[in-house]
């Protein structure tokens, strides 16, 4: 069923096009080298697939089913709405399909240690929901102001037998734990593997996360073919780092016809300087490995961002999906908060789903492109993850209690 | 792109002289603008009065390589409003009161990178650097700055660690030029020492490649008796977490200077003792 052709490779240093690349201290090059041959050795390596996707159909769930949201179709007015429903992977978001892979990558290495970084916490569990499954010790770095918005989150971590740890620095976010983060591989890239959380950071983890989350976009293209007989005409994801996005929209991109779409967080608005979108109000810089659009000043320092939902609060982008911005084949569009929380209520309300609140911006942004097409056309929106953890953050905007955070 | 001028280095006559008085090389490092940019001007002053080669750190809001001391001069820095101009106005000064000694630009490469290398390495050039030092910019990444560097004649500084393998040591030396700035542990900036018989076969292995380019040594020299022990068998030790440690110690700029100058002063003599 699922295609392991790598296409679109980015060139031997990891770029693609003038974006990407290994901008790493020395120390970590030859540690990224390392798992980049082992990612290669084991792509090429039969006993690595039956292992990786028995896991991920037989412990995460998959594949993730195909819905044809009609009643949010109905309520929206236009094209049809199919939702690839990775909300209902084992942990509750698609970031398992790559921790899965990653993890079997570290335990082939021989690492007994595994770190990671997390901003909405998803990532994190999935880390040590397969450090748990694989006997592996655990480190989450998470900002201090994330932990306390996705608490849920930490505390399933600590369940999981991960130590999740504060991060204060900067501006104890994101970006922030992928500074600490990096900073303890350093130190202990011997015996540790960082499984990385999106589809960013230094040469391979880009080719890497995007490799094991194009089932997403593989299921969802075989699915809708089935369904619907026919390819849809957008497919749209939201983007924090891209993982999401890659792994849906990877497979579609030598289909001409349909229109890729990335949404990214609008925060309180596109013109009111506090928002997480990187593509639409950032340029060309080095952060975390690899050369992307960043939000930073007129000197080159990274800004503090601002989104409702911690896993799209990111200075950065995916530099793949930089590329395809670039070259025109990535369509962009931004949500704001209101918006967000909005579509979550509504497809919360017309379908009995509750998203989390990445996904609601792909919700909301996709919701709007059916609005604009006719009843015959396909929109295609990854839900990338269930929105239990987000309840609190809510249930404080919708006045219900008091302030959570 | 007019050819360069070929006249030695100023890097390179710094390495000569200190062989010539058989010793090693002293080179210290502050942050720019750290806590402030007056106070900072009257601390790299100090410090380069005992320093052979000064290393100005370029303040970075995301400096990944670097432990809590330096992170915090970072952040210190930038809080007071260091602009990049400041660090260059910074060299400049420092320049002209030290006409021989070695001074290199150190930081991240996004900073660079927003200017535009070629702006970037002509402005370093004209206030009196020698040579640029970006930590995340690895051989393999060197097409974004090379060609600048060496348009304006400055010496490109290299970092290899104890996890870089002859490849890769092949790999820095055949871009580097002014030293290699080896790395003495796993780790970042301000962690302490390990194990010095390790260090000491690396550098000599490092030697061995490197084709007579300086070899300094860094990361986690904190003493005097360490600075005597890397001096034995390196062109240089780099002395940082521990100079910037003083500034957060003192809230008035004489008492920082004081404390500086008197560390400073025992490092000094400490890489020039036998070991
Ligand atoms: C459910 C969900 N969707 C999307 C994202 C954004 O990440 P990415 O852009 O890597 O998909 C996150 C990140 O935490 C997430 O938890």
């Amino acid at each position: 069923m699922y295609n392991l052709d790598i296409t679109h490779a980015p060139d031997e240093g990891g770029h693609f096009g003038k974006f990407g690349g290994r901008f790493a201290a020395e120390t970590l090059m030859q540690p990224l080298k390392d798992i980049e041959e082992a990612f290669y050795e084991a792509w090429a390596d039969e006993g690595f697939h039956a292992e990786r996707l028995d896991l991920l159909k037989n412990y995460v769930g998959r594949a993730t089913p195909l819905y044809h949201a009609k009643q949010l179709t109905a309520a929206v007015g236009g094209a049809q709405i199919y939702l690839k429903r990775e909300d209902l992977t084992h942990t509750g978001a698609h970031k398992i399909n790559n921790t899965i892979g990653q993890g079997l990558l570290a335990r082939r290495m021989g690492k007994k240690r595994v770190i990671a970084e997390t901003g909405a916490g998803q990532h994190g569990v999935a880390t040590a929901t397969v450090a748990a499954m694989f006997g592996m010790q655990c480190d989450i770095y998470m900002g201090r102001e994330d932990m306390a918005r996705q608490m849920p989150n930490v505390l399933r971590m600590r369940l999981l037998g991960a130590n999740v740890i504060p991060v204060d620095s900067g501006t104890a976010t994101l970006k922030d734990a992928v500074n600490e983060a990096l900073r303890n591989w350093v130190a202990t890239c011997e015996d540790t593997f960082y499984i990385f959380g999106t589809a960013a950071g230094p040469h391979p983890y880009p080719l890497l996360v995007r490799q094991f989350h194009t089932v997403i976009g593989q299921e969802a293209r075989a699915q809708c073919l089935d369904q619907a007989g026919r390819l849809p005409d957008v497919a749209v994801a939201c983007v924090g780092g891209g993982s999401n996005a890659m792994g849906l929209l990877h497979p579609f991109r030598d289909d001409a016809s349909v229109r890729l779409v990335a949404v990214e967080a609008a925060g309180y608005g596109l013109e009111s300087g506090q928002l997480a979108a990187s593509l639409a109000k950032g340029k060309a810089g080095i952060l975390h490995g690899n050369l992307t659009f960043l939000l930073e000043d007129d000197e080159g320092q990274v800004q503090g961002t601002h989104s409702i939902s911690a896993g799209l609060d990111y200075p950065g982008v995916g530099p793949e999906l930089a590329y395809m911005f670039e070259q025109g084949r990535l369509e962009l569009d931004a949500c704001t908060d209101d918006d967000a929380l909005e579509a979550l209520q509504l497809l919360t309300r017309k379908e009995g789903i509750i998203p989390a609140l990445e996904s609601s911006h792909a919700i909301a942004a996709g919701a709007r492109i059916a609005k604009s097409m006719a009843a015959d056309k396909i929109v295609l929106i990854n839900l990338s993850g269930r929105g239990d953890k987000d309840m609190n953050t809510v249930f404080k905007h919708l006045g219900w209690v008091e302030d959570a955070s | 792109m007019s050819t360069p001028i070929a006249r030695p280095s100023r890097l390179a006559a710094v390495f000569e002289r200190c062989k010539q008085e058989g010793r090693s090389a002293l080179v210290g490092y502050l942050t720019a603008g750290d806590p402030d940019v007056t106070t900072s001007e009257a601390l790299l002053l100090a410090l380069a009065e005992q320093s052979d080669i000064l290393e100005i750190g370029m303040p970075f809001s995301d400096p990944m390589a670097d432990g809590p001391v330096i992170q915090a001069a970072s952040e210190r820095a930038l809080e007071a409003g260091t602009h990049i101009a400041d660090v260059f106005a910074l060299t400049k000064t420092v320049r002209d009161a030290h006409p021989d000694l070695g001074i290199v630009l150190m930081g991240y490469a996004n900073v660079p990178y927003a200017m535009g290398f070629e702006l970037f390495s002509q402005r370093a050039k004209t206030a009196g650097a020698d040579g640029v030092l970006i930590v995340d910019i690895p051989a393999e990444e060197g097409h974004i700055c090379d060609a600048s560097l060496k348009q304006y004649g400055l010496d490109r500084i290299m970092l290899l660690s104890p996890t870089s393998t002859d490849e890769r040591i092949k790999l820095a030396c055949a871009c580097a030029s002014g030293f290699i700035y080896y790395v003495s542990l796993n780790g970042i900036t301000g962690a302490d020492m390990g194990d010095m018989q390790g260090i000491q076969d690396k550098v000599k292995h490092i030697k061995c490649i490197s084709n007579d380019l300086p070899v300094c040594v860094g990361f986690g020299v904190k003493t005097p008796v360490q600075a005597t022990q890397v001096a034995a068998f390196s062109d240089g030790v780099v002395v940082g977490s521990h100079f910037v440690g003083h500034i957060p110690q003192a809230d008035n700029k004489a008492d920082i200077c004081a404390a500086l100058s008197a560390s400073a002063a025992s490092m000094r003599k400490a890489v020039g003792a036998i070991a």
